[in-house]
């Protein structure tokens, strides 16, 4: 392989990897709140129509980003007020919110496909492109990438050394503690999910109006799903989020890529390789068992009910 | 899965609705059973675009129906069961896999024609349709051949089933033919659908040299990467030149109006009877999107040439010789493949690169 090829395999790898992150961040930062939101499917969708939607109309591509986060906590609300105020269980609220928004998503955008835009464009950062090799790599993505890095950096930062952070976590490990000590266990939920949402959205505003700037039903191609199970396998650890993304997006390049070299494996074979090898990766990453358990917050999925 | 349910008991609900509106001229009722959405912009949409057309010609001498996102198996019995019973004359079922539930249902509703796209099994009330896409892909291939300067042509797949391989070899035998020293390229994307996956395949080829790209997927991603980078792109299923005005140079596309109407008419007539139909580009079935103008004038005419002699039957895609890649020719010159061995393509013909993967 030359120096080219690998370039390009990695500067392809950051950019597939990219709506992982979004999703599987925005959703590690809801179930440290203890919330399990299965709607990342359905949010992502919405969020890519909504934006392809709004950037046709408005001929805006900013806007349409503003829309995608906007449908993104739309549908996070929707789910808010089900599993948070109602009490509702929130594996089901979750999948409904997924069916409601792959319906919904496909429905409000009938009439988008077949339409094609000119999408986001790169952002080359100047002297950091001029880097040989580096500068490929990393700095010459559509803005989202660079935002993905700087909403890894924030999430991480809230966690490792913020009153914030602390706030979630021990509102998913304990709320009625949390409440005891008055906090309130709603508005930091409400919160999370939230943002959970927006992520989720804006995820799907990069795939309609970056990656692929066009609408087509259940274009996240279950992506969402893909970042579910990530931010499990990360043990909600935003770093290591970042890890699996990239593990996921290598594998899934080199899936296409061995192919085009020319390397004699069945491509079902190699289509396997981004989840076995993510899943392995950050198996071992978990392996001590104690650990693992204490990383997961401890009151994920259990709905919480304020004692009169 | 859960939400193809869903939209298929909304879907059912409406039809039933629709059905209790009795009309005095006393209509044929046609149904419709997709696969996918609508709005996928590639295979039922192209359906749905000639249960349009037939709705169009025959006015209200017809009244149709359809289900979309319909999960093959179990759950298509049942919608088609429900169709047959809700007094639909004739059913166009659009998958292969409804291919047994059409004809458990076919036999208990024995005054109902049926029509099932792309499978092999009939009964009386039964017929099957398939197009020839493969006659689009070679003329594609003709026009790819022409085009590229690399002599490098990429093709994104999906999986190696003989409808695939023939189109692979259909779009190689056009490219070779107007150019020998062309390669083919293929890449598997081990999906039907997924737009972000489709276009990192499309630059995998460009990055290996690739200058003309095909697709035998679901979405237009290809032709977004094929114009975000300069290349040349031909679509498939539809016109996909929105999607990328100077990359897209025509598209193999599907049109079912003209079938799906003769089927209709046949009803009406009373004349209907359940057949094995194959056509292609002499029926209209399948075609070409307009040309890009890029393309030069006599490529025009050479493609015009070629599927005139397709239309009139002078000639065939895999008229002979046929070669492998191991050299061999497994059709000689003078003989042509004859439709079982296209139905069953296992191997790739000379000018693909890569070995076949066994599915």
């Amino acid at each position: 392989m030359d120096i080219e090829l690998i370039t390009n395999i990695l500067f392809a790898t950051i950019r597939t990897g990219t709506p992982l992150i979004l999703i599987a961040l925005g959703e590690m930062v809801c179930e440290k709140s203890g919330v399990l939101n299965l709607g990342q499917e359905g949010m992502v969708l919405m969020g890519a129509v909504l934006g392809f939607a709004a950037s046709v109309i408005t001929g805006n591509l900013g806007l349409g980003l503003v829309a995608s986060v906007i449908a993104g906590m739309f549908m996070s609300l929707l789910f808010g007020f089900l599993a948070i105020s109602l009490v509702a269980n929130q594996v089901a609220t979750g999948l409904a919110l997924t069916i409601f928004g792959t319906g919904l998503s496909a429905f409000i955008g009938a009439s988008y496909v077949g339409v094609g835009i000119e999408g986001i464009q790169a952002w080359t950062i100047p002297l950091l492109s001029d880097i040989p090799v580096i500068g490929k790599i990393f700095f010459s993505h559509d803005p989202l990438v660079y935002l993905s890095w700087v909403l890894f950096g924030l999430v991480f930062w809230v966690f490792k050394s913020t009153r914030l952070g602390l706030t979630i976590r021990s509102v998913g490990e304990n709320p009625e503690a949390a409440n005891a000590i008055g906090m309130s266990v709603f508005k930091v939920r409400y919160g999370a999910v939230m943002f959970g949402g927006a992520m989720a959205g804006l995820a799907g505003g990069y795939l309609s109006l970056a990656y692929t700037p066009l609408w087509s039903e259940g274009m996240s191609a279950g992506r969402g799903w893909i970042a579910l199970a990530l931010v499990v396998f990360a043990s909600w650890k935003a770093e290591r989020i970042m890890l699996g993304a990239y593990l996921f997006g290598a594998a899934s390049i080199m899936h296409l890529v061995l192919q085009g070299l020319g390397f004699e494996a069945s491509p079902n074979l190699l289509a396997m390789l981004p989840y076995v090898a993510t899943i392995l990766v950050l198996v071992v990453l978990a392996n001590d068992a104690i650990k693992a358990k204490l990383s997961t917050p401890l009151a994920l999925g259990q709905p919480y009910r304020p004692q009169l | 899965m859960k939400l193809k349910t869903i939209s298929k008991v909304l879907a059912t609900a409406a039809l039933a609705g629709g059905m209790s509106v009795a009309q005095a001229e006393d209509p044929i009722n046609i149904g419709f059973v997709y696969v996918g959405p609508t709005g996928d912009a590639g295979w039922t949409y192209a359906h749905d675009e000639a249960r349009k057309y037939v709705e169009e010609q025959l006015g209200d001498k017809v009244k149709t129906t359809y289900v979309e996102s319909v999960p093959e198996g179990a759950d298509g019995e049942r919608v088609i069961r429900q169709l047959a019973s809700k007094g639909n004359d004739l059913i166009f079922t659009t998958s292969f896999g409804y291919m047994n539930p059409t004809l458990k249902v076919a036999k208990k509703f024995p005054k109902v024609a049926f029509e099932h796209a792309s499978g092999y099994k009939r009964a009386d009330n039964m017929g099957t349709y398939f197009t020839r896409a493969y006659q689009g892909r070679y003329l594609t291939g003709l026009i790819a051949g022409k085009m590229t300067e690399s002599n490098v042509l990429g093709y994104v797949a999906s999986f190696p089933i003989p409808e695939v391989i023939r189109g692979i070899n259909a779009f190689t035998k056009g490219a070779k033919e107007v150019n020998p020293d062309v390669q083919v390229k293929v890449v598997w994307a081990s999906t039907w659908y997924d737009p972000a996956k489709e276009r990192e395949a499309a630059e995998t080829l460009i990055l290996q040299g690739a200058d003309v790209l095909t697709q035998h997927t679901d979405s237009a991603a290809v032709i977004q990467a094929a114009e975000a980078k300069g290349k040349y792109a031909i679509g498939y299923h539809s016109d996909m030149s929105e999607y990328g005005e100077k990359a897209h140079l025509t598209a193999a596309i599907h049109n079912w109006g003209p079938l799906y109407l003769k089927k209709a008419q046949q009803v009406l007539d009373g004349t209907w009877k359940a057949e094995d139909l194959w056509p292609g580009i002499a029926e209209g079935t399948t075609d070409l999107a307009p040309l890009n103008e890029a393309i030069p004038a006599d490529v025009v005419a050479l493609v015009e040439e070629k599927k005139a002699a397709l239309k009139a039957g002078e000639m065939r895609v895999f008229d002979g010789p046929v070669i492998n890649q191991a050299g061999e020719e497994v059709v000689p010159a003078g003989s042509t493949m004859d439709d079982g061995a296209l139905l069953g393509f296992g191997f790739y013909i000379e000018g693909v690169e890569g070995k076949l993967p066994q599915s």
